[in-house]
């Protein structure tokens, strides 16, 4: 800040300061608005958990390979990367995430200034934004690799989802127990999925696994019930997290803005495993597993379990596994927040209620990705009581991952 | 904006107004914003017309008044209909706030794709070259 000159009267200089807008990103100052409502809200007094937080691992490359056991693909992550640190073996997805540059932390938080301490530059920056926004712990997720499952070479999605893990499990979850992650699996590699639960599940931090939505896999073929088994078993949670594609899609290639992209792939990649899932009675077979579906926002779910209801009517015979109506399995599934589409109150209070909200519902802000949300999107929310606040913004998550047993 | 004119030098300012520099100082397209009582307003300039607005956006509270002013994109519609490329306006200006992308309308602070959402608006008062805000 610096004093405005002018005005001969004291109360003039004293009053009137010139924020400085200049210097460098940085998370803190970004979201300084935010750090204001949660002091006014007194989010300190409340646990909040953030479902879906995430950094931005390709920042980090050049160390993640170090982690990749095979050495030849080491050698070929290494070498495809460059000196930038990118991989063309990897590609970005395309999409402007950014909309033309006019979010300014996507484009500039390179910038961002850390130092001080030995800690990880992305431990430092997630717990900017935690603290920022009043949130206790957050469950951290990659960015580009949720764009892996679309790979064409199984063993590279394999190879760089160890990679990761253990990295992260060292360099990350291990130095702060804030933050906690539901592993990313290689999906399109079942054997190898249900390995990796077998050896991190132990790991500190690691409170469940995630398989990113953008696949061709169907989660019910009977390739997965090993790794479905094992989750359950360990009470782990498991996440199918939403993300698009643009290519490699004949639906999504017919649209021409990111926009239309975004707003139909999260929830669409989403609606097509959870038919599978409960339609093929997943949890008939497995009562104690945890299913969570992470990033559509809740507008889809209303429509998804009337949909399915109505067709299940007429052709139960089709889900004989079935013993009740599909929108009652939904209900019983977890769901988080984010993007929280609020343009007619009384159709989320209506999505709230057929969810069971209050129970099956968890906060999530996505930050820093372009749509986040904030834990006052849902503190704010004039139809929810005390009790149901409490429990999306954070008791839900305790409960669901044990946070208070030592779950992690 | 409301410009005095009935100001003479000597006069003592109405309270709540705060000095905040001369018009020549503000550019175009770059908001400056102040601390006023503790408050962030951003000032506007477009012309020889000056803007302040709350720096709290409407949506979720962003830093509003320190993302970008860009023309409101608009289409390049042809006569038979057909769009042939886009272009960014010279007359409709946007306030753009940098957590999301929300637009309000430079000159009026409202929300370009919902009226009802609006900034807070402070009157910028100019006397000769100096500018002051009412807070
Ligand atoms: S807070 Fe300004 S666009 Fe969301």
């Amino acid at each position: 800040m610096t004093d405005v000159r002018m005005g001969t009267d004291s109360r003039s200089k004293a009053d009137v300061t010139e924020k400085d807008l200049g210097g460098p990103f940085n998370t803190r100052k970004h979201l300084a608005n935010a750090a204001l409502e949660a002091e006014k809200r007194r989010f300190a007094d409340l646990l909040i958990v953030d479902m879906d937080a995430h950094h931005y691992e390709h920042d980090s490359w050049k160390e993640i390979f170090e982690y990749v056991e095979d050495p030849v693909m080491r050698q070929r992550l290494h070498a495809a990367a460059g000196r930038s640190g990118r991989t063309v073996l990897f590609p970005l997805p395309i999409g402007d995430q950014d909309v033309a540059g006019r979010l300014s932390r996507l484009p500039e938080r390179l910038d961002e200034v850390v130092d001080g301490n030995q800690r990880h530059r992305d431990v430092e920056v997630v717990r900017r934004y935690m603290e920022s926004m009043g949130i206790d712990y957050s469950i951290l997720f990659p960015t580009p690799m949720l764009s892996l499952g679309m790979h064409p070479q199984a063993e590279v999605e394999v190879a760089l989802a160890r990679a990761y893990a253990r990295w992260l499990a060292e360099r990350v979850l291990s130095v702060e127990p804030s933050i906690k992650t539901m592993l990313y699996l290689p999906f399109n590699d079942p054997a190898a999925s249900h390995r990796m639960v077998e050896e991190f599940s132990d790991v500190p931090g690691v409170i469940g696994f995630m398989v990113t939505s953008v696949h061709h896999r169907q989660v019910h073929h009977n390739d997965y019930m090993r790794l479905y088994a094992a989750l359950e078993e360990r009470d782990m949670p498991l996440g199918f997290h939403a993300v698009y594609t643009w290519h490699g899609d004949r639906s999504m290639e017919q649209l021409n803005r990111f926009l239309s992209v975004h707003a139909l792939a999260f929830p669409f990649y989403n609606m097509v495993h959870l038919t599978n899932w409960v339609i093929n009675g997943i949890p008939e077979r497995f009562p104690g597993l945890k299913a969570i579906w992470i990033e559509s926002g809740i507008a889809w779910l209303p429509f998804l379990m009337e949909r399915l209801d109505h067709q299940y009517m007429m052709r139960s015979s089709e889900a004989p596994l079935l013993t009740r109506r599909p929108s009652e399995y939904i209900r019983e599934m977890y769901y988080t927040t984010q993007p929280l589409e609020r343009g007619n109150l009384n159709f989320l209070k209506l999505a709230f209620d057929m969810l069971n909200a209050e129970t099956q519902l968890m906060y999530s802000s996505d930050y820093p990705h372009w749509d986040f949300d904030l834990p006052s999107a849902i503190y704010d929310l004039p139809f929810l009581d005390e009790r149901a606040k409490r429990g999306i913004l954070g008791e839900n998550a305790r409960r669901v991952f044990r946070l208070d047993e030592g779950g992690g | 904006m409301k410009a005095s004119s009935d100001y003479s030098p000597g006069t003592s300012r109405p309270a709540g107004e705060y000095p905040v520099g001369q018009a020549s100082d503000f550019s175009e397209r770059q908001a400056r914003v102040f601390v006023i009582n503790g408050i962030e307003i951003g000032v506007y300039r477009r012309g020889s017309r000056f803007y302040a607005y709350r720096n709290t956006c409407p949506h979720q509270g962003g830093p509003v008044c320190e993302g970008m002013v860009l023309g409101k994109v608009e289409p390049n519609v042809e006569g038979d209909r057909t769009i042939t490329g886009e272009r960014f306006s010279e007359d409709l200006l946007h306030i753009v706030c940098p957590w999301h992308g929300y637009e309000y309308d430079l000159t009026t602070g409202r929300c370009v794709t919902d009226s009802r959402m609006r900034l807070r608006t402070h009157d910028v008062v100019q006397r000769g070259e100096e500018l002051y805000v009412r807070a």
